[in-house]
């Protein structure tokens, strides 16, 4: 098992761990950002079609 | 014409001949699933094929002047047939479902989970570009693992791409034991009324820019994968590209799909295929997509612990992004629980996140690996 568990292996494996962290971290906040966009886009476009359509007193 | 006779017996009964015939089989048994079983024709029948004509002794097929080699080297050596392919794949997609209800794509993102942990996994037997390349089969997206085992140079595409679309296709057998394992009976039976809302079109063309440029920002590494894929949306959602998106849809798709599935046979040599490590990619891939399903899972009946309105957690498991059979397996489960209970919106939904999500872990993979 010792002979498995080489240096170099341990390296590999602890900077894949790294890389799992960042890249899970980095994959929320970037669908997160993605999310905040769709509900901005969402709510901008709701806004400009409410201004355009016309008033029922006008 | 003894001398071609001989020629032959010497190739294929010499000291490992026999892997010519264990190569003929493999490629009869993926044109035997495509064919039979219906799984993934499109792919796994050209590739069986493929693996067929580059495993005939001494085969034109490959080599410095093979056609396939040619092939290879115009088309995936350099990552141009998968980058079309997902122009025909954006066109495809209907991002409506996420556009009405963007929270879903969070699932998208923890879907995730399985690839990462594969390639912590697969790094205690591979270099680690290797075991990157294994890990992205847990993104359930063929075209994705080509392009980062390609482009990170693994020796392993031919058996990468093999896991990936077999497991893909196997999707409605592995995911249901998962996610029954990790869920109750009362949490699959939870009924999410779908509130569907107009998407204006102008949300629905800003949509595929605003995502390449966000994803391009974050991880550079992959805009052309992002992007490809955004620009098939862009062209399907503007409105004045109708025939195009028709074409990209069909017959691009289609035609880059058949070159595809032939040429990666190139990777199918014998004796680049024939190794342990093939079994254990295999292995890994199946790993990547129990811990993909189960990660997506497992974060709904987190978010559960917070939600007034719960969520039923089987749709995080369409966050893997196998589009659209994830979205309907789970869709059925649901029914199969309760006749009443329709899944099939948010299932969906959270299914072309995963899309979006898978190609933005590759590009990520890529950018930490590269780092």
């Amino acid at each position: 098992m010792s002979n498995f568990f080489t240096d170099e292996v341990k390296a590999r494996f602890f900077d894949s761990l790294k890389d799992m962290g960042e890249g899970m971290l980095c994959i929320f906040i970037v669908i997160g950002v993605i999310i905040l966009s769709i509900y901005g886009m969402n709510a901008i476009t709701n806004k400009l079609a409410e201004r355009s359509k016309p008033k029922d007193d006008e | 014409m003894v001398d071609i006779f001989k020629g032959i017996v010497e190739n294929l009964f010499s000291d490992g001949g026999w892997r010519y015939f264990v190569m003929w089989a493999i490629g009869g048994l993926l044109i035997y699933l495509a064919i039979k079983k219906d799984m993934e024709p499109t792919l796994l029948l050209p590739l069986g094929f493929g693996t067929i004509m580059v495993n005939i002794p001494l085969s034109g097929a490959i080599g410095a002047e093979g056609a396939l080699t040619t092939l290879f080297n115009a088309g995936i050596a350099n990552e141009l047939f998968p980058l079309i392919l997902f122009i025909g794949i954006g066109a495809m997609i209907d991002f409506g479902p996420v556009l009405s209800n963007p929270k879903l794509m969070i699932f998208g993102a923890a879907a995730q989970f399985g690839i990462f942990l594969t390639y912590c996994l697969a790094s205690l037997f591979f270099p680690i570009r290797d075991a990157a390349s294994i890990g992205i089969i847990g993104a359930a997206d063929g075209p994705t693992a080509i392009v980062v085992a390609q482009q990170l140079n693994s020796e392993y595409v031919g058996a990468i791409m093999v896991a990936a679309y077999s497991y893909m296709a196997l999707v409605p057998i592995i995911q249901p034991p998962v996610i029954k394992a990790l869920t109750t009976k009362k949490e699959r039976l939870i009924r999410m009324p779908y509130k569907g809302k107009e998407i204006s079109k102008t949300t629905r063309i800003l949509f595929p820019i605003i995502i390449t440029v966000i994803a391009g920002l974050v991880a550079p590494a992959s805009v052309s994968l992002v992007g490809f894929l955004m620009f098939g949306n862009l062209i399907r959602e503007c409105g004045v590209l109708n025939s195009l998106s028709e074409t990209a849809q069909k017959v691009l798709a289609n035609l880059i799909t058949i070159f595809l599935g032939i040429t990666i046979a190139t990777k199918m040599e014998a004796t680049e295929f024939l190794k342990w490590q093939t079994l254990l990619i295999l292995a890994l891939g199946l790993f990547a997509f129990i811990f993909d399903t189960a990660g997506g899972v497992l974060f709904a009946k987190f978010l559960n612990l917070f939600q007034k309105e719960k969520i039923n957690p089987m749709i995080g498991a369409a966050g893997i992004s196998a589009f659209p059979m994830s979205g309907r397996v789970v869709h059925k489960m649901g029914l199969k629980e309760d006749p009443q209970n329709f899944l099939l919106m948010h299932s969906i939904g959270v299914n072309v996140s995963g899309q979006i999500a898978s190609v933005i872990a590759g590009g990520l993979i890529l950018t930490l690996v590269a780092s």
